[in-house]
């Protein structure tokens, strides 16, 4: 019986990604295990004691995704600390796009010495569940008394070919809304980016 | 012959200087203009999918000219300096009027373009005769946007 209502759990929640496409913000989230590139699984819910997540639909070969690289890097070496780890995923399938495969993904992540987890979405499930569209892709998750929440869908700030001269930084203001207990001001941006490579789309 | 060598010349000068700084404005004018069916596709240098399908958009640009044709460089965005976008236009012979967008902070902008687009390149927007817009996100195969550009004409 038990197993009986796990499945049909499984099929509502399937069933419900085939008409919705992604997350909007406020929507609760479902958690993910995906490999990351020293071989472990990681979950949300490995993280016990945060109180959000800033999740970046992020890879290896997006000219966007370089520009905004070090941008990223800095966004993990400030919020974990705070409450907010930093989780990359890869949602490119190999198959489109072989710089993308977890051999170069471990590889990038060891040369750019990623100080977060940089996961590989193998099957497409965790992308096609959040919706991201493009790279980089920001959520924003807020953890609430009801579970986590999107606080935040996005672009990094508002100039991606210079980090100094963007006059808004769309993931901190966000984030520094929610630490300081405020309804996020900005919860959606746009940016121009590389389309994310999905099978069978 | 002279004559003739001298009209390929200002033709080659004519294509290789098409490309032109556009504003949102300037391109919503554009888009907004009755008459033929126009195609509206956004692409960048650096996009691996752009590449593969500008040349399907150049083909109708060439064979049907009841469709109008224009090619919306993205590549200000990371690159302000136009020289790569024109080097590249002449390299790959593409004859279709190209305009580089030249507007800072995409999100305030992209929505104005079309609300359902994601940012994400290629996107192309097809305008039919009678103003009818149709967006298509990702990459499109030849057959794909003669059926699209079949459908806009009807």
């Amino acid at each position: 019986m038990k197993l009986l209502f796990s499945w049909l759990v499984i099929g509502l929640i399937s069933l419900s990604f085939t008409f919705k496409k992604g997350y909007d913000v406020g929507d609760l989230v479902t958690d993910f295990k995906l490999k990351n590139v020293d071989g472990k699984l990681v979950s949300l819910a490995d993280y016990q004691n945060a109180k959000g997540f800033i999740i970046i639909f992020d890879c290896n070969t997006c000219p966007v995704s370089k520009a905004y690289n070090a941008r990223i890097l800095a966004l993990g070496k400030k919020y974990p600390e705070l409450g907010f780890p930093v989780i990359l995923i890869n949602p490119n399938s190999p198959e489109l796009s072989e710089g993308d495969s977890y051999p170069a993904m471990v590889k990038y992540a060891k040369e750019k010495k990623y100080p977060f987890p940089y996961l590989y979405d193998e099957s497409q499930e965790t992308i096609r569940q959040f919706g991201a569209t493009n790279t980089p892709h920001v959520f924003v998750l807020n953890k609430t008394s009801e579970g986590l929440r999107v606080a935040y869908i996005g672009a990094i700030d508002d100039n991606t070919r210079n980090a100094s001269k963007a006059s808004s930084h769309f993931v901190e203001d966000a984030v520094n809304d929610l630490l300081a207990g405020r309804e996020v001001t900005t919860p959606k941006t746009k940016a121009i980016g590389c389309s994310v490579k999905l099978k069978n789309s | 012959m002279k004559y003739i060598l001298a009209s390929i010349f200002s033709f080659i000068l004519l294509s290789a200087s098409a490309q032109q700084m556009a504003s949102l404005k300037d391109l919503q004018k554009i888009m907004d203009e009755p008459g033929r069916i126009k195609v509206i596709n956004f692409w960048a240098t650096w996009c691996g999918p752009c590449i593969k399908e500008l040349p399907y958009f150049d083909e109708i640009h060439r064979k049907n000219k009841n469709v109008s044709i224009l090619l919306v460089s993205m590549d200000y965005d990371l690159d302000p300096n136009p020289e790569k976008v024109k080097r590249f236009i002449a390299r790959k012979k593409i004859l279709s009027p190209v305009v580089i967008l030249t507007e800072e902070n995409p999100s305030g902008w992209i929505d104005k373009i079309d609300k359902n687009w994601s940012g994400a390149l290629p996107a192309t927007i097809i305008i039919g005769a009678s103003g009818k817009r149709k967006l298509i996100q990702g990459e499109l195969k030849k057959d794909e946007l003669e059926k699209y550009i079949n459908e806009a004409s009807q």
